[in-house]
């Protein structure tokens, strides 16, 4: 299954950092979250994010991890040249990851 | 005051108007706070008051001044916005011939200031060339501290009923009131952290009520095209019940606010505010009713005495040009015209700093992502950051020549180039920056 099927989640971003939640849908499936969707896994997915840029925080009691991603938006909103210059797109991307299907 | 009730009029600089009206027609709100200030906004305004010196305020000021007044003059609710943005005292003189039109003449205007520290910048060091601000030289443009709550409370003492702003964190517009109402000390860093909370929930205003939440058939919105702006009633403690107007779009639930809290954070433990640190940790969303949401469990620390500026800076040009291609083989066509645009950009190469090329629809949010079978549109884009304006125009007028020595079937080309204004950001010690309050009423002359 994909982690849209469990979780939802909303990009933030400050200067050249992205921040992405990743919030489970029923608290049934937090651990399975917090098992599998680490920065390395993170950084695989995206596969232009190193793991090391990439910090994990966790908030148990809101079944939910956020996601701080360093030097992600290419300069930062106002020198990108990106089109989505805000990384606003990132967390609908997080969500196509394939995880393990197995009840939490 | 036993509850104080907090409406959001805006979050960001071109949000909607009709819920605000709203808002302070029905919200019977103590206070509507209008945050407007991205982090570019200063610095853009500061470059329109160099051609023009009444200029550098919020270009939407009169505009929702003028529909919000009557009904907050008549409820008797407070206005607290940073629409002054780099250039609040023409913002107060503005609000108040608004009001004088109006026939609000009893309206206190307070314009707060002290933000602009570009002035002292100079040898601090930006985080993101390593270099003293100065190193920018002429190129520099603005710096702006995210201020706390000290002026806005001062307004509000003051008896303002309009208090007008430039650069201040977000949160600080709503912690403002809740401090000035209730009394808080300023080392009460548990009750600064819960009205951080409070802020930080209603800044973005929709974005917590059903706003930039829905996803067809896994998160569904109600009446989401008639969205509603939040309201908070926050009590002595600092606890609060999110809620919006009956009859009003959208929905306030544990995952709209979850959402939210988590939106535009690092460490939810170390949330970095001027006047506390907020820990948002141990934070609890409770379902009271539909659409209420009861918050609680935020604490704080010691703030770090030392406050972010923004430093706005020219950094050359950008320019871009787009066409789409569609139907067979579209995809390879796309790659192609980018690979003609990069070559003949060629001979400008010692101009052009950093250029990219991709196709929307495939590649443009995730460079590298590997086409799937029957795709059946691209629009590529070629974007570059140049060093002066006329290189800029070249990379847009190359994507538009595609229509005659392109590839096959090049259709809608579009182009543009504009200057680049980079912000840059830096700390700097609380003590360096002094707030200052000027106060103005709708019956004075204008000067």
């Amino acid at each position: 299954m994909k982690l849209h099927d469990i979780a939802h989640g909303r990009t933030g971003d400050k200067g050249d950092i992205s921040n992405i939640s990743v919030i489970a849908h029923d608290p049934a499936h937090w651990a399975l979250i917090r098992e599998v969707v680490t920065p390395e896994r993170v950084a695989a997915h995206f596969g232009c994010f190193a793991p090391e840029a990439i910090t994990r925080y966790e908030l148990p009691a809101l079944h939910a991890l956020n996601f701080v991603i360093r030097g992600a938006l290419t300069g930062g909103v106002t020198r990108s040249l990106a089109l989505d210059a805000h990384g606003k797109c990132l967390a609908s991307v997080l969500l196509e990851m394939r995880i393990p299907d197995r009840a939490g | 005051m036993s509850v104080v009730r907090i409406g959001a009029g805006a979050g960001f600089q071109g949000d909607r108007l009709a819920p605000a009206v709203d808002l302070a027609e029905r919200g019977a709100l103590d206070y509507l706070v209008f945050e407007c200030l991205g982090e570019r906004t200063i610095a853009l305004a500061q470059q329109d008051r160099i051609s023009h010196p009444e200029a550098g305020y919020d270009p939407l000021l009169a505009r929702r001044m003028r529909a919000v007044l009557p009904a907050c003059h008549k409820n008797g609710t407070r206005i607290i916005t940073n629409m002054g943005a780099a250039n609040p005292r023409g913002a107060a003189k503005r609000t108040a011939e608004i009001a004088r039109e109006l026939g609000l003449t009893d309206l206190k205007i307070a314009a707060v200031t002290g933000d602009d520290v570009l002035d002292r910048i100079g040898d601090y060091i930006l985080d993101e060339t390593g270099e003293p601000a100065s190193a920018l030289s002429e190129r520099l443009v603005s710096a702006n501290a995210y201020v706390g709550i000290e002026g806005l409370v001062s307004a509000l003492e003051a008896g303002a009923d309009v208090v007008i702003c430039g650069r201040a964190s977000d949160p600080s517009l709503f912690l403002a009131p809740l401090v000035h109402e209730f009394g808080w000390a300023r080392d009460d860093w548990a009750r600064l952290g819960r009205g951080v909370l409070v802020g930080h929930l209603l800044e973005c205003a929709a974005q917590i009520t059903g706003g930039y939440f829905a996803d067809p058939g896994v998160k569904d919105v109600p009446d989401l095209a008639h969205v509603g702006n939040p309201l908070a009633s926050v009590d002595a403690e600092g606890n609060a019940t999110i809620t919006k107007l009956p009859g009003t779009g959208g929905q306030i639930t544990r995952a709209t606010c979850i959402e939210q809290m988590l939106y535009e954070i690092h460490d939810p433990a170390r949330y970095l505010q001027p006047d506390v640190i907020a820990d948002f940790s141990g934070v609890t969303f409770a379902q009271t009713a539909p659409d209420c949401i009861a918050v609680a469990g935020a604490q704080g620390q010691a703030a770090s005495g030392l406050l972010k500026v923004s430093v706005g800076y020219r950094d050359g040009w950008m320019g871009e040009g787009q066409i789409t291609y569609a139907g067979a083989n579209c995809v390879a066509r796309g790659t192609l015209a980018i690979e003609v645009v990069r070559a003949r950009l060629k001979p400008l190469e010692t101009r052009i700093h950093e250029a990219r090329g991709e196709l929307i629809g495939l590649n443009s949010v995730i460079p590298g992502a590997e086409p799937a079978a029957g795709v059946p549109e691209v629009r590529m884009r070629y974007a570059a950051r140049c060093q002066d304006a006329e290189a800029a125009r070249c990379v847009g007028e190359e994507v538009e020549a595609l229509y005659l020595s392109g590839p096959a079937g090049g259709g809608g080309a579009r182009s543009h180039h504009r200057p680049v204004l980079a912000i840059g950001s830096t700390l700097i010690p609380a003590a360096e920056v002094v707030a200052t309050v000027k106060m103005m009423e709708a019956e004075d002359e204008i000067a």
